[in-house]
């Protein structure tokens, strides 16, 4: 991998002259073709690592323990059994990942909604509603994107067991919650850290909508929730996908807020959460890892592909996540 | 070796029961905000025939609603980014002067042990390796990449291949490269690396146990990962370079090398900073991919692991919140840079 960028250089630097003589043509041809190659290489060497974890997860235990994925080319034997046993394998030691998969869908389209549905509400009213400190409250909250997750999660965990009192009065009890109720934590968590990156991708789409349209809505006595719903909602469909597939990849990815808010279980933990504990302590049962890799993988991957255009888009509009 | 669907079944009940909150939570809201305006415009009219009823001067319209409108917009995030995040943040910093069980004010003993403890030096150290390479080498082959495929044939195909571990979990992504890493005895390797080392006469290696090289193999995982978004944000930029500049130094007979430093360079700088800033904040908070990959063992720790590891599992909340405290005061200067390169972008 590192020795690409040597090549890259070389292989410019030989083409200093006008392309316009034959000799130049030639370099050129040359330094085209070098290009292609540096490319394939880069390319390969950002698929192989993949294609290895998906060629191993389809082999037999006994084969990927004792050689190499490689091997698989020459002497081909192939396999669904670790799947089975990583996603419907009853004893503990087996991954049970089906039950996490569904934690993590029980996770993530939750977490996806609601921060949707309240960014696009607020940024509306930060791009069109006029009221006093309008600015100020924006640039606030886009502060918070400053605020990295680590800064919340003490007391915010804290929140939750203990409820929030104030000189002795109990402003809110503790949530209590047990077992799968602690997705509602999950959510709350993954909700408020989603917030000043939402408001602030979708304030940039909301607040480039053409102003007479809005003005025209008004003059015909339509009401500000009217026109969010009936104007603005419609319009701003490629934002929401855009900020949907980014919230949808980061709570689906996300280890560090499952692990705190989630608890460890198959009750409510995450397929990441899983992953992680496998890796741990089962770091040489290679068979179960590499499915189990490829099993949480597989979702993201069918979003990402389907979806990319908007990711893209969204990518380009707002930077991304800080 | 049997799945029982229907032990699942109270994860999609509470499952449902959130999607009702949410239907419940934003149908409440619009309902309100269209039941509210209506009640006053009613009670307008009533004002406006009680007045003329009487012959008294007609009540002047004032325009108090917007203000309210806009605050049952905006109730919902204040209120969530309040409780989750400006208290937190608050109570964090105050954690941070209390010892581990934060019921004794402590000063700045906590800061004096995040820069004399030796092993923390050590994360601290770690971090500024990560934060120093990441973003440069994954912007730098982001960078190569996109120029070298830019109007190349496959160029859709090829983009999507780097781009794709963006998709994957930080998690999966460690998986995926310890594999790479994986270490075997004598003999047949498993691991790619082992593989070829050996095959060019070396001797296998645990390769994620040798500090410092660990910390360059985990930080090759987040190259890896991030090198896409890097590639995707300058390959539209150098897409955006208008044709008739590229074209006219190509007819002044500009050679590719001059090309690239003297026109494309200079055109994506805004979003060379972008992509780099980005990275840097991405990379300071890094922690899936070290506690996968090594659990923070073997020198490999870095600050937001070592936060989670204090707070959460030793129970030093002091201590962890300082650690928090410190990534945020990191993150400031990196954000106010950005938001100034954005805003004198807008006015240039």
């Amino acid at each position: 991998m590192t020795t690409a960028t040597p090549t890259v250089a070389a292989g410019t630097q030989k083409t200093d002259g006008t392309p316009s003589t034959t000799a130049g043509r030639v370099r050129k041809r040359l330094n085209s073709r070098t290009a292609t190659l540096v490319s394939i290489v880069i390319a390969v060497v950002w698929t192989v690592p993949t294609f290895g974890l998906l060629i191993s997860s389809l082999r037999p235990e006994d084969e990927i323990k004792t050689t190499g994925w490689w091997t698989a080319f020459t002497s081909p034997q192939f396999t669904l059994e670790n799947y089975q046993q990583v996603l419907f394998g009853r004893s503990s030691s087996s991954g049970q990942l089906a039950s996490y998969f569904i934690n993590s869908l029980a996770i993530t389209v939750p977490s996806v909604l609601f921060p949707l549905a309240f960014a696009s509400l607020a940024a509306y009213a930060l791009a069109w509603i006029k009221f006093r400190g309008r600015d100020w409250l924006y640039i606030a909250i886009f502060a918070l994107q400053i605020v990295p997750l680590q800064m919340a999660l003490v007391p915010l965990l804290k929140f939750f067991s203990t409820g929030v009192t104030l000189g002795g009065v109990t402003l809110m009890p503790a949530w209590d919650l047990v077992d799968e109720q602690k997705f509602a934590q999950v959510w709350f968590a993954h909700t408020c850290f989603a917030l000043p990156f939402a408001v602030f991708l979708l304030h940039n789409f909301i607040s480039q909508l053409p102003g007479d349209l809005m003005e025209a809505a008004r003059v015909d006595g339509a009401t500000h929730p009217k026109i969010f719903r009936t104007i603005v909602l419609p319009l701003i469909t490629p934002a929401l996908a855009a900020f949907g597939i980014f919230q949808f990849l980061w709570v689906w990815n996300d280890l560090l807020v499952a692990l705190i808010f989630a608890g460890g279980g198959n009750e409510t933990a995450p397929l990441t959460v899983r992953l992680a504990e496998m890796a741990g302590t089962r770091g040489n049962e290679w068979q179960r890892l590499t499915a189990g890799a490829f099993v949480s993988i597989v979702v993201p991957l069918i979003v990402f592909l389907s979806l990319q255009r908007f990711f893209v888009r969204g990518l380009l509009a707002g930077s991304v996540k800080g | 070796m049997e799945f029982d669907f229907a032990e699942e079944q109270p994860k999609f009940l509470m499952l449902m029961y959130g999607l009702i909150a949410f239907v419940v939570v934003v149908g409440g809201l619009l309902l309100l905000l269209d039941v509210v305006p209506a009640w006053f415009a009613r009670r307008r009219e009533a004002q406006l025939v009680a007045a003329s009823a009487s012959g008294a001067p007609l009540p002047r319209r004032r325009r108090q609603g917007e203000g309210l409108f806009a605050l049952f917009f905006l109730l919902p995030t204040l209120l969530l980014l309040t409780v989750g995040l400006v208290v937190p943040a608050i109570r964090t910093t105050l954690l941070s002067f209390m010892d581990a069980g934060s019921t004794n004010w402590v000063g700045l003993r906590n800061y004096g042990w995040m820069f004399s403890d030796d092993s923390i030096v050590r994360v601290l150290i770690n971090t500024l390796v990560w934060v120093v390479l990441v973003p440069l080498i994954a912007t730098g082959f982001g960078l190569i990449y996109a120029v070298l495929v830019d109007k190349a044939r496959f160029e859709a195909v090829a983009k999507s291949l780097i781009f794709l571990p963006m998709a994957i979990s930080f998690v999966g992504a460690s998986i995926i490269w310890k594999f790479v890493y994986a270490y075997r005895g004598e003999g047949d390797q498993i691991g790619l690396l082992n593989q070829i080392v050996v095959s060019l006469g070396g001797e296998p290696k645990q390769w994620l146990l040798e500090s410092p090289l660990n910390t360059l193999l985990l930080i090759v995982i987040m190259v890896w990962i991030q090198a896409g978004f890097a590639m995707v944000v300058l390959s539209a930029a150098i897409k955006a370079i208008p044709g008739d500049i590229v074209e006219a130094a190509r007819l002044d007979g500009v050679s590719p090398w001059q090309m690239f430093w003297q026109i494309t360079m200079p055109s994506i700088r805004p979003a060379l900073i972008v992509v780099v800033v980005t990275l840097t904040i991405a990379t300071l908070k890094v922690f899936d991919i070290v506690r996968t990959a090594t659990n923070g063992n073997y020198d490999t720790s870095v600050i937001a692991s070592e936060m989670y590891n204090q707070a959460f599992r030793y129970g030093q909340n002091g201590q962890g919140s300082a650690l928090a405290v410190f990534l945020f005061i990191l993150v400031i200067p990196v954000v106010i840079y950005q938001i100034r390169n954005l805003r004198q972008q807008r006015e240039g």
